[in-house]
Protein backbone atom coordinates (compact mmCIF):
# COMPACT_ATOMS: atom_id res chain seq x y z
CA UNK A 1 0.00 0.00 0.00
CA UNK A 2 1.45 3.24 -1.04
CA UNK A 3 0.94 6.00 1.28
CA UNK A 4 -1.21 8.71 0.07
CA UNK A 5 -0.05 12.73 0.99
CA UNK A 6 -2.55 14.20 4.04
CA UNK A 7 -4.30 15.90 1.16
CA UNK A 8 -5.08 13.11 -0.89
CA UNK A 9 -6.03 11.01 2.23
CA UNK A 10 -8.47 13.59 2.84
CA UNK A 11 -10.09 14.22 -0.75
CA UNK A 12 -11.41 10.62 -0.05
CA UNK A 13 -13.76 11.63 2.51
CA UNK A 14 -17.20 12.35 0.23
CA UNK A 15 -19.45 15.34 1.36
CA UNK A 16 -22.06 14.06 3.02
CA UNK A 17 -20.22 10.73 4.88
CA UNK A 18 -20.68 9.42 8.24
CA UNK A 19 -17.46 9.57 9.54
CA UNK A 20 -16.47 7.86 12.75
CA UNK A 21 -13.89 9.10 15.48
CA UNK A 22 -12.25 8.41 18.25
CA UNK A 23 -12.22 10.71 21.19
CA UNK A 24 -9.13 12.85 21.52
CA UNK A 25 -5.86 11.02 23.33
CA UNK A 26 -7.33 7.53 21.83
CA UNK A 27 -5.48 8.11 18.51
CA UNK A 28 -7.73 10.57 17.28
CA UNK A 29 -6.02 12.18 13.97
CA UNK A 30 -5.62 15.72 14.42
CA UNK A 31 -3.80 15.88 11.32
CA UNK A 32 -6.02 14.26 8.98
CA UNK A 33 -8.99 16.74 10.44
CA UNK A 34 -7.64 19.81 9.80
CA UNK A 35 -7.03 18.87 5.93
CA UNK A 36 -11.03 18.19 5.67
CA UNK A 37 -11.26 21.24 7.03
CA UNK A 38 -8.74 22.64 4.39
CA UNK A 39 -10.57 21.06 2.07
CA UNK A 40 -14.02 22.16 3.11
CA UNK A 41 -15.74 19.06 3.19
CA UNK A 42 -19.23 19.19 3.97
CA UNK A 43 -22.40 17.80 5.37
CA UNK A 44 -20.68 15.22 7.23
CA UNK A 45 -22.42 12.77 9.85
CA UNK A 46 -20.21 12.47 12.64
CA UNK A 47 -19.85 9.50 15.32
CA UNK A 48 -17.75 10.06 18.58
CA UNK A 49 -17.00 6.06 19.32
CA UNK A 50 -18.25 6.75 22.56
CA UNK A 51 -16.97 10.38 22.81
CA UNK A 52 -14.96 13.22 21.14
CA UNK A 53 -13.49 16.23 21.32
CA UNK A 54 -11.20 18.79 19.63
CA UNK A 55 -11.94 16.88 16.14
CA UNK A 56 -15.73 17.17 16.01
CA UNK A 57 -15.52 20.52 17.80
CA UNK A 58 -13.28 22.22 14.92
CA UNK A 59 -15.50 20.37 11.73
CA UNK A 60 -18.94 21.50 13.24
CA UNK A 61 -16.93 25.19 13.88
CA UNK A 62 -15.67 25.05 10.23
CA UNK A 63 -19.22 24.38 9.01
CA UNK A 64 -18.27 20.95 7.30
CA UNK A 65 -21.60 18.91 9.62
CA UNK A 66 -24.34 18.78 9.65
CA UNK A 67 -25.30 16.16 12.67
CA UNK A 68 -23.72 14.17 15.38
CA UNK A 69 -24.02 11.36 17.41
CA UNK A 70 -21.56 10.90 20.80
CA UNK A 71 -22.22 9.96 24.23
CA UNK A 72 -20.34 12.93 25.03
CA UNK A 73 -18.16 16.14 23.81
CA UNK A 74 -14.84 16.80 26.20
CA UNK A 75 -11.94 18.79 26.12
CA UNK A 76 -11.13 17.46 29.19
CA UNK A 77 -10.41 20.56 31.67
CA UNK A 78 -11.06 22.76 29.25
CA UNK A 79 -15.00 21.53 29.07
CA UNK A 80 -16.97 20.92 26.30
CA UNK A 81 -16.54 22.01 22.83
CA UNK A 82 -16.98 25.50 22.47
CA UNK A 83 -18.19 25.36 18.78
CA UNK A 84 -20.44 22.51 19.20
CA UNK A 85 -22.20 24.30 22.14
CA UNK A 86 -22.80 27.43 20.47
CA UNK A 87 -23.63 25.17 17.50
CA UNK A 88 -26.70 23.71 19.71
CA UNK A 89 -27.62 27.53 20.92
CA UNK A 90 -27.65 28.31 17.05
CA UNK A 91 -29.62 25.35 15.85
CA UNK A 92 -26.81 24.58 13.17
CA UNK A 93 -26.02 20.77 14.39
CA UNK A 94 -28.32 18.25 15.08
CA UNK A 95 -27.31 16.28 18.34
CA UNK A 96 -27.68 12.77 18.96
CA UNK A 97 -27.26 12.33 22.12
CA UNK A 98 -26.18 8.53 23.43
CA UNK A 99 -24.27 7.04 25.91
CA UNK A 100 -20.77 4.77 25.51
CA UNK A 101 -21.55 1.74 25.58
CA UNK A 102 -24.81 2.35 23.07
CA UNK A 103 -22.17 3.11 20.57
CA UNK A 104 -19.53 0.40 21.27
CA UNK A 105 -22.51 -2.00 21.22
CA UNK A 106 -23.89 -0.41 17.50
CA UNK A 107 -20.47 -0.41 16.20
CA UNK A 108 -20.13 -4.41 17.25
CA UNK A 109 -23.53 -4.85 15.80
CA UNK A 110 -22.32 -3.77 12.58
CA UNK A 111 -19.21 -5.46 12.98
CA UNK A 112 -20.68 -8.87 13.15
CA UNK A 113 -23.42 -7.70 10.41
CA UNK A 114 -26.49 -8.07 12.21
CA UNK A 115 -28.77 -5.29 12.25
CA UNK A 116 -29.37 -4.44 16.10
CA UNK A 117 -27.97 -5.45 19.26
CA UNK A 118 -29.19 -5.83 22.72
CA UNK A 119 -27.94 -3.53 25.89
CA UNK A 120 -28.73 -3.65 29.39
CA UNK A 121 -29.34 -0.22 31.43
CA UNK A 122 -30.89 3.03 29.70
CA UNK A 123 -34.26 3.07 30.18
CA UNK A 124 -35.61 5.87 32.27
CA UNK A 125 -32.75 8.16 30.63
CA UNK A 126 -34.31 11.09 28.55
CA UNK A 127 -31.34 9.59 26.05
CA UNK A 128 -33.50 7.09 25.17
CA UNK A 129 -37.01 9.26 24.68
CA UNK A 130 -34.93 11.27 22.26
CA UNK A 131 -33.97 8.31 19.95
CA UNK A 132 -36.77 7.46 17.91
CA UNK A 133 -34.33 5.15 15.93
CA UNK A 134 -33.85 2.82 19.68
CA UNK A 135 -36.00 0.62 20.33
CA UNK A 136 -37.02 -1.32 23.41
CA UNK A 137 -38.80 -4.66 22.78
CA UNK A 138 -40.06 -7.35 25.69
CA UNK A 139 -36.89 -10.18 26.29
CA UNK A 140 -38.57 -12.64 23.97
CA UNK A 141 -36.39 -15.29 26.30
CA UNK A 142 -37.91 -14.39 29.28
CA UNK A 143 -41.17 -15.23 30.92
CA UNK A 144 -41.62 -12.46 33.34
CA UNK A 145 -41.74 -8.68 31.58
CA UNK A 146 -38.37 -7.78 31.23
CA UNK A 147 -37.88 -4.59 29.05
CA UNK A 148 -34.55 -4.07 27.31
CA UNK A 149 -33.05 -1.79 24.68
CA UNK A 150 -32.53 -2.86 20.91
CA UNK A 151 -30.12 -0.45 19.21
CA UNK A 152 -29.48 -0.06 15.18
CA UNK A 153 -25.97 -1.04 14.21
CA UNK A 154 -23.91 1.91 13.05
CA UNK A 155 -21.82 1.60 9.68
CA UNK A 156 -19.82 4.52 9.38
CA UNK A 157 -18.88 5.31 5.87
CA UNK A 158 -15.32 6.28 6.81
CA UNK A 159 -13.27 5.32 10.27
CA UNK A 160 -10.51 8.21 10.52
CA UNK A 161 -7.66 7.38 13.27
CA UNK A 162 -4.20 8.05 14.07
CA UNK A 163 -1.86 4.90 14.26
CA UNK A 164 1.53 4.14 15.91
CA UNK A 165 2.96 2.85 12.48
CA UNK A 166 2.21 0.77 9.18
CA UNK A 167 3.63 -2.03 7.35
CA UNK A 168 4.11 -2.01 3.66
CA UNK A 169 0.55 -4.17 3.50
CA UNK A 170 -1.37 -1.49 4.89
CA UNK A 171 -1.69 -3.58 8.66
CA UNK A 172 -1.48 -0.92 11.37
CA UNK A 173 -1.03 -0.88 14.86
CA UNK A 174 -3.27 0.76 17.60
CA UNK A 175 -2.19 -1.15 20.39
CA UNK A 176 -4.73 -1.95 23.16
CA UNK A 177 -7.02 0.76 21.96
CA UNK A 178 -8.84 -2.08 20.41
CA UNK A 179 -12.20 -0.21 20.33
CA UNK A 180 -10.49 1.45 17.35
CA UNK A 181 -10.51 -2.41 15.48
CA UNK A 182 -14.41 -2.57 16.70
CA UNK A 183 -14.75 1.05 14.86
CA UNK A 184 -12.78 0.21 11.65
CA UNK A 185 -14.18 -3.54 11.53
CA UNK A 186 -17.52 -1.68 11.65
CA UNK A 187 -17.01 1.08 9.03
CA UNK A 188 -16.61 0.27 4.90
CA UNK A 189 -13.10 1.59 4.66
CA UNK A 190 -10.99 3.28 7.23
CA UNK A 191 -8.49 6.09 6.70
CA UNK A 192 -5.36 6.18 8.71
CA UNK A 193 -2.31 8.71 9.64
CA UNK A 194 0.80 6.78 11.08
CA UNK A 195 3.50 8.37 12.27
CA UNK A 196 6.07 5.77 10.37
CA UNK A 197 5.89 3.37 8.05
CA UNK A 198 7.83 -0.04 9.01
CA UNK A 199 9.57 -2.77 7.49
CA UNK A 200 7.90 -6.65 7.55
CA UNK A 201 5.19 -7.81 8.60
CA UNK A 202 3.26 -6.44 11.47
CA UNK A 203 0.80 -9.48 11.89
CA UNK A 204 4.17 -11.75 12.33
CA UNK A 205 5.05 -10.48 15.00
CA UNK A 206 3.64 -12.74 18.07
CA UNK A 207 3.95 -9.44 20.69
CA UNK A 208 2.66 -6.64 18.28
CA UNK A 209 -0.15 -8.56 16.50
CA UNK A 210 -2.67 -8.32 19.09
CA UNK A 211 -2.25 -4.40 18.31
CA UNK A 212 -2.87 -4.45 14.92
CA UNK A 213 -5.81 -3.78 12.55
CA UNK A 214 -5.79 -6.14 9.48
CA UNK A 215 -5.16 -4.04 6.12
CA UNK A 216 -8.11 -5.58 5.13
CA UNK A 217 -10.02 -2.82 6.89
CA UNK A 218 -7.90 -0.15 5.90
CA UNK A 219 -8.39 1.78 2.50
CA UNK A 220 -5.31 4.11 2.55
CA UNK A 221 -2.83 5.40 5.00
CA UNK A 222 -0.68 8.82 4.97
CA UNK A 223 2.22 9.56 7.13
CA UNK A 224 1.99 12.33 9.45
CA UNK A 225 4.14 12.97 11.97
CA UNK A 226 3.09 14.04 15.29
CA UNK A 227 -0.10 13.51 13.47
CA UNK A 228 -2.15 13.32 16.59
CA UNK A 229 -1.48 16.39 17.62
CA UNK A 230 -2.74 18.20 19.96
CA UNK A 231 -4.01 14.92 21.47
CA UNK A 232 -1.42 12.76 22.79
CA UNK A 233 -0.09 9.22 21.71
CA UNK A 234 0.01 6.27 23.38
CA UNK A 235 3.24 6.08 25.29
CA UNK A 236 4.70 8.42 22.19
CA UNK A 237 4.06 11.83 23.40
CA UNK A 238 1.42 13.67 25.67
CA UNK A 239 -1.53 15.44 24.86
CA UNK A 240 -0.78 19.27 24.41
CA UNK A 241 -2.85 20.90 26.86
CA UNK A 242 -1.15 24.11 26.58
CA UNK A 243 -2.59 24.37 23.32
CA UNK A 244 -6.44 22.63 24.26
CA UNK A 245 -6.99 25.00 26.59
CA UNK A 246 -5.70 27.69 24.03
CA UNK A 247 -7.81 26.14 21.45
CA UNK A 248 -10.90 26.38 24.35
CA UNK A 249 -10.71 29.93 24.72
CA UNK A 250 -10.55 31.55 21.20
CA UNK A 251 -13.10 28.90 19.93
CA UNK A 252 -15.40 30.54 22.70
CA UNK A 253 -16.10 33.45 19.69
CA UNK A 254 -16.80 33.01 16.12
CA UNK A 255 -13.91 35.69 15.18
CA UNK A 256 -11.45 33.63 18.09
CA UNK A 257 -12.40 30.18 16.07
CA UNK A 258 -11.63 31.66 12.56
CA UNK A 259 -8.28 33.06 13.85
CA UNK A 260 -6.84 29.80 15.20
CA UNK A 261 -7.88 28.38 12.01
CA UNK A 262 -5.77 30.48 10.26
CA UNK A 263 -3.37 29.84 12.57
CA UNK A 264 -3.38 26.48 12.90
CA UNK A 265 -5.12 24.66 9.90
CA UNK A 266 -5.56 26.74 6.92
CA UNK A 267 -1.68 27.71 6.98
CA UNK A 268 0.53 25.48 4.92
CA UNK A 269 2.45 23.43 6.08
CA UNK A 270 0.90 21.91 8.72
CA UNK A 271 1.90 23.81 12.06
CA UNK A 272 2.46 20.74 14.52
CA UNK A 273 4.82 21.95 17.03
CA UNK A 274 3.89 22.87 20.65
CA UNK B 1 -4.42 14.91 65.83
CA UNK B 2 -6.12 17.02 63.06
CA UNK B 3 -8.47 19.36 63.33
CA UNK B 4 -11.22 21.00 61.25
CA UNK B 5 -8.40 24.41 60.14
CA UNK B 6 -6.05 22.26 58.65
CA UNK B 7 -8.11 20.10 56.88
CA UNK B 8 -9.25 21.20 53.30
CA UNK B 9 -13.06 20.20 52.18
CA UNK B 10 -11.60 17.86 49.65
CA UNK B 11 -9.90 16.19 52.18
CA UNK B 12 -12.98 15.61 54.32
CA UNK B 13 -14.63 14.38 50.99
CA UNK B 14 -12.15 11.89 49.94
CA UNK B 15 -12.24 10.27 53.74
CA UNK B 16 -15.93 10.12 53.62
CA UNK B 17 -15.98 8.47 50.47
CA UNK B 18 -13.92 5.78 51.98
CA UNK B 19 -16.31 5.31 55.01
CA UNK B 20 -18.74 5.05 52.41
CA UNK B 21 -17.07 2.33 50.42
CA UNK B 22 -16.17 0.33 53.63
CA UNK B 23 -20.07 0.55 54.87
CA UNK B 24 -20.57 -2.76 56.02
CA UNK B 25 -24.18 -2.99 55.29
CA UNK B 26 -23.66 -2.21 51.59
CA UNK B 27 -23.20 -5.36 49.43
CA UNK B 28 -18.94 -5.96 49.61
CA UNK B 29 -16.86 -3.81 47.30
CA UNK B 30 -14.22 -5.91 45.56
CA UNK B 31 -13.54 -4.26 42.63
CA UNK B 32 -13.68 -0.31 42.38
CA UNK B 33 -13.54 1.47 38.83
CA UNK B 34 -13.28 5.23 38.36
CA UNK B 35 -14.31 7.08 35.61
CA UNK B 36 -12.96 10.44 33.87
CA UNK B 37 -12.82 13.37 36.19
CA UNK B 38 -13.09 12.05 39.24
CA UNK B 39 -10.03 13.09 42.00
CA UNK B 40 -11.78 12.76 44.86
CA UNK B 41 -12.91 9.38 44.51
CA UNK B 42 -9.76 8.02 43.03
CA UNK B 43 -8.36 9.66 45.85
CA UNK B 44 -10.30 7.69 48.26
CA UNK B 45 -9.45 4.34 46.59
CA UNK B 46 -5.76 4.94 47.02
CA UNK B 47 -6.21 5.62 50.15
CA UNK B 48 -7.93 2.46 50.92
CA UNK B 49 -5.05 0.64 48.53
CA UNK B 50 -2.79 2.62 50.67
CA UNK B 51 -4.09 1.38 54.36
CA UNK B 52 -3.83 -2.26 52.76
CA UNK B 53 -7.17 -2.96 51.84
CA UNK B 54 -7.82 -5.78 49.42
CA UNK B 55 -9.63 -3.97 46.46
CA UNK B 56 -9.17 -3.84 42.70
CA UNK B 57 -8.84 -0.56 41.08
CA UNK B 58 -9.49 -0.12 37.59
CA UNK B 59 -9.06 3.90 36.88
CA UNK B 60 -9.72 4.96 33.64
CA UNK B 61 -7.96 8.56 33.40
CA UNK B 62 -4.74 7.71 32.92
CA UNK B 63 -2.36 9.04 30.10
CA UNK B 64 -0.25 5.86 29.79
CA UNK B 65 -1.12 2.29 31.12
CA UNK B 66 -4.46 1.69 32.20
CA UNK B 67 -6.49 -1.24 33.69
CA UNK B 68 -7.66 -2.93 30.40
CA UNK B 69 -6.39 -4.26 27.41
CA UNK B 70 -9.27 -4.61 25.17
CA UNK B 71 -10.32 -1.10 24.31
CA UNK B 72 -12.88 1.02 25.90
CA UNK B 73 -15.14 -0.85 25.76
CA UNK B 74 -14.08 -3.63 28.04
CA UNK B 75 -15.07 -0.82 31.41
CA UNK B 76 -18.66 -1.59 30.08
CA UNK B 77 -18.68 -4.96 29.19
CA UNK B 78 -17.29 -5.71 32.58
CA UNK B 79 -19.94 -3.60 34.47
CA UNK B 80 -22.41 -5.26 32.21
CA UNK B 81 -21.42 -9.02 33.44
CA UNK B 82 -21.58 -7.49 37.22
CA UNK B 83 -17.93 -7.77 37.78
CA UNK B 84 -17.61 -3.56 38.75
CA UNK B 85 -19.25 -3.46 42.74
CA UNK B 86 -19.23 0.24 42.57
CA UNK B 87 -19.30 3.08 40.09
CA UNK B 88 -18.93 7.10 41.09
CA UNK B 89 -21.38 9.56 39.18
CA UNK B 90 -21.34 13.21 38.94
CA UNK B 91 -24.07 15.66 36.75
CA UNK B 92 -24.58 19.25 36.47
CA UNK B 93 -27.58 18.87 38.38
CA UNK B 94 -28.78 16.05 40.83
CA UNK B 95 -32.28 15.92 41.84
CA UNK B 96 -34.62 14.52 44.67
CA UNK B 97 -35.00 11.10 42.61
CA UNK B 98 -30.97 10.94 42.67
CA UNK B 99 -31.56 11.45 38.91
CA UNK B 100 -28.81 12.90 36.79
CA UNK B 101 -28.37 15.74 34.10
CA UNK B 102 -25.10 15.88 32.08
CA UNK B 103 -26.68 16.76 28.74
CA UNK B 104 -27.80 20.45 29.68
CA UNK B 105 -30.21 22.97 30.73
CA UNK B 106 -33.38 24.45 28.77
CA UNK B 107 -34.70 22.95 25.82
CA UNK B 108 -33.00 19.45 24.99
CA UNK B 109 -30.21 18.75 23.80
CA UNK B 110 -29.26 21.65 26.27
CA UNK B 111 -30.18 25.01 24.68
CA UNK B 112 -29.20 27.64 27.76
CA UNK B 113 -26.47 25.49 29.34
CA UNK B 114 -24.59 22.64 27.29
CA UNK B 115 -23.01 20.00 29.55
CA UNK B 116 -20.60 17.58 27.66
CA UNK B 117 -23.11 14.79 27.73
CA UNK B 118 -23.96 11.15 29.38
CA UNK B 119 -21.20 9.18 28.79
CA UNK B 120 -21.76 5.69 30.38
CA UNK B 121 -24.19 6.78 33.06
CA UNK B 122 -27.52 6.11 31.58
CA UNK B 123 -25.79 2.09 31.74
CA UNK B 124 -23.39 2.42 34.04
CA UNK B 125 -26.05 3.50 37.36
CA UNK B 126 -28.55 0.17 35.81
CA UNK B 127 -25.71 -2.14 35.87
CA UNK B 128 -23.39 -1.47 38.81
CA UNK B 129 -24.64 -2.45 41.79
CA UNK B 130 -23.59 0.82 44.01
CA UNK B 131 -23.09 4.30 42.96
CA UNK B 132 -21.81 7.02 44.62
CA UNK B 133 -22.88 10.25 43.66
CA UNK B 134 -20.28 12.97 44.14
CA UNK B 135 -20.67 17.03 43.15
CA UNK B 136 -17.95 19.26 45.15
CA UNK B 137 -20.53 21.98 44.73
CA UNK B 138 -23.23 22.41 46.71
CA UNK B 139 -26.11 24.59 45.56
CA UNK B 140 -29.60 25.00 44.53
CA UNK B 141 -28.36 25.18 40.63
CA UNK B 142 -26.91 21.94 41.21
CA UNK B 143 -29.20 19.70 43.38
CA UNK B 144 -32.37 20.92 42.34
CA UNK B 145 -36.35 18.93 42.99
CA UNK B 146 -36.56 17.85 39.37
CA UNK B 147 -33.59 17.49 36.66
CA UNK B 148 -34.35 19.36 33.39
CA UNK B 149 -33.09 16.24 31.72
CA UNK B 150 -32.37 12.48 32.85
CA UNK B 151 -28.96 11.60 31.75
CA UNK B 152 -29.51 8.11 34.49
CA UNK B 153 -32.66 7.85 36.07
CA UNK B 154 -31.69 6.93 39.92
CA UNK B 155 -34.51 4.89 40.31
CA UNK B 156 -36.49 2.48 37.94
CA UNK B 157 -40.29 0.76 38.25
CA UNK B 158 -39.83 -2.92 39.25
CA UNK B 159 -39.98 -4.70 36.05
CA UNK B 160 -37.54 -2.82 34.83
CA UNK B 161 -34.40 -4.59 35.33
CA UNK B 162 -30.89 -3.08 37.40
CA UNK B 163 -28.82 -4.01 39.87
CA UNK B 164 -28.13 -1.19 42.36
CA UNK B 165 -28.38 2.53 42.71
CA UNK B 166 -27.25 5.43 44.48
CA UNK B 167 -25.69 4.67 47.82
CA UNK B 168 -25.05 8.35 48.65
CA UNK B 169 -24.18 12.16 47.41
CA UNK B 170 -21.15 13.40 48.74
CA UNK B 171 -21.33 17.61 48.19
CA UNK B 172 -19.13 19.78 49.69
CA UNK B 173 -21.31 20.65 52.36
CA UNK B 174 -22.68 17.37 53.28
CA UNK B 175 -23.23 13.89 52.93
CA UNK B 176 -27.04 12.33 51.69
CA UNK B 177 -28.13 8.34 52.04
CA UNK B 178 -30.52 7.59 49.44
CA UNK B 179 -32.87 5.08 50.66
CA UNK B 180 -36.04 3.74 49.48
CA UNK B 181 -36.22 6.39 46.46
CA UNK B 182 -35.44 9.58 49.31
CA UNK B 183 -32.32 11.69 50.52
CA UNK B 184 -31.93 11.82 53.97
CA UNK B 185 -29.46 13.79 55.38
CA UNK B 186 -26.11 11.54 56.81
CA UNK B 187 -23.84 14.43 58.03
CA UNK B 188 -22.84 18.11 57.69
CA UNK B 189 -19.29 19.46 57.28
CA UNK B 190 -17.36 21.20 59.60
CA UNK B 191 -18.32 25.01 59.09
CA UNK B 192 -22.06 23.88 58.04
CA UNK B 193 -25.31 24.06 59.39
CA UNK B 194 -28.40 22.34 58.81
CA UNK B 195 -29.93 25.57 57.87
CA UNK B 196 -26.24 26.61 55.21
CA UNK B 197 -27.57 23.25 53.58
CA UNK B 198 -30.82 23.81 53.34
CA UNK B 199 -30.38 27.62 51.62
CA UNK B 200 -28.39 25.97 49.44
CA UNK B 201 -30.41 22.69 48.89
CA UNK B 202 -33.45 22.96 45.78
CA UNK B 203 -34.20 19.02 45.94
CA UNK B 204 -36.04 17.84 48.70
CA UNK B 205 -34.43 15.62 51.87
CA UNK B 206 -35.50 14.19 55.01
CA UNK B 207 -33.97 15.37 57.90
CA UNK B 208 -33.41 13.09 60.95
CA UNK B 209 -33.77 14.88 64.25
CA UNK B 210 -30.09 13.83 64.85
CA UNK B 211 -27.38 15.09 61.96
CA UNK B 212 -24.18 14.82 62.79
CA UNK B 213 -21.01 16.05 61.78
CA UNK B 214 -19.01 14.85 59.05
CA UNK B 215 -16.17 12.48 60.81
CA UNK B 216 -12.95 14.38 59.73
CA UNK B 217 -9.77 12.60 58.22
CA UNK B 218 -7.51 10.69 60.96
CA UNK B 219 -3.78 12.13 61.47
CA UNK B 220 -2.51 8.68 59.93
CA UNK B 221 -4.73 9.35 56.94
CA UNK B 222 -4.08 13.05 56.34
CA UNK B 223 -0.47 11.94 56.29
CA UNK B 224 -1.34 9.00 53.73
CA UNK B 225 -2.94 11.35 51.38
CA UNK B 226 -0.68 14.45 51.69
CA UNK B 227 1.99 11.61 50.50
CA UNK B 228 1.66 8.65 48.84
CA UNK B 229 -1.87 9.35 47.71
CA UNK B 230 -0.92 12.58 45.92
CA UNK B 231 2.41 10.46 44.58
CA UNK B 232 0.26 8.45 42.60
CA UNK B 233 -2.35 11.08 41.52
CA UNK B 234 0.18 13.72 40.37
CA UNK B 235 0.36 12.42 36.57
CA UNK B 236 -3.24 11.74 36.07
CA UNK B 237 -4.90 14.77 38.48
CA UNK B 238 -1.59 17.44 38.03
CA UNK B 239 -4.33 20.72 38.56
CA UNK B 240 -6.14 18.83 41.48
CA UNK B 241 -2.96 17.96 43.11
CA UNK B 242 -1.74 20.90 43.10
CA UNK B 243 -4.64 22.99 44.10
CA UNK B 244 -5.35 20.87 47.14
CA UNK B 245 -1.77 19.93 48.24
CA UNK B 246 0.06 22.23 45.90
CA UNK B 247 2.46 19.97 44.68
CA UNK B 248 2.99 19.76 41.06
CA UNK B 249 4.81 16.98 39.19
CA UNK B 250 7.51 19.30 37.95
CA UNK B 251 8.42 20.24 41.34
CA UNK B 252 8.15 16.00 41.86
CA UNK B 253 10.67 15.43 39.36
CA UNK B 254 12.95 18.60 40.42
CA UNK B 255 12.71 16.84 43.98
CA UNK B 256 13.93 13.35 42.60
CA UNK B 257 16.48 15.42 40.72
Amino acid sequence: MTPLSLEALAARVHDGALIALPPDDSLSSGALIRALVRRGVKHLRLVGVPTTGYAADLLIGAGCADVIETAAMTLGEAGTGPRFAAAIAAGSIRVLDATCPAIHTALQAAEKGVPFMPLRGVLGSDVLGHRPDWHVIANPFSSDDDPILLLPAITPDVAIFHASCADEEGNVWVGRRRELATMAHAARASLVTVERIVKGRLLDDERLAPGVISGVYVEAIAVAERGAWPSGLLDEYDSDRAHIAAYAKAARTEAGFAEYLAQFVTAQPERTAA
Amino acid sequence: MSSASDVTVQEILIAAVTRLILDPTAPPARHIAVGMASPIPAAACWLLKKQGHDLRLSLLQRATGGPFSEGGRELFDLAGQGRIDIFFLSGGQIDSQANINMVGVGDWPGSQVRFPGSFGSAFMYSVTPRTILFREEHSARVLVEKVDHISAAGTSPPEVWRRGTAQALVTGRCIFRFDNGRFTLASIHPGETLESVDANTAMSYLTPPHVPFTELPSAEELALLRGPVCDEMLNTYPDFCRRVWGRSADQNQENAA
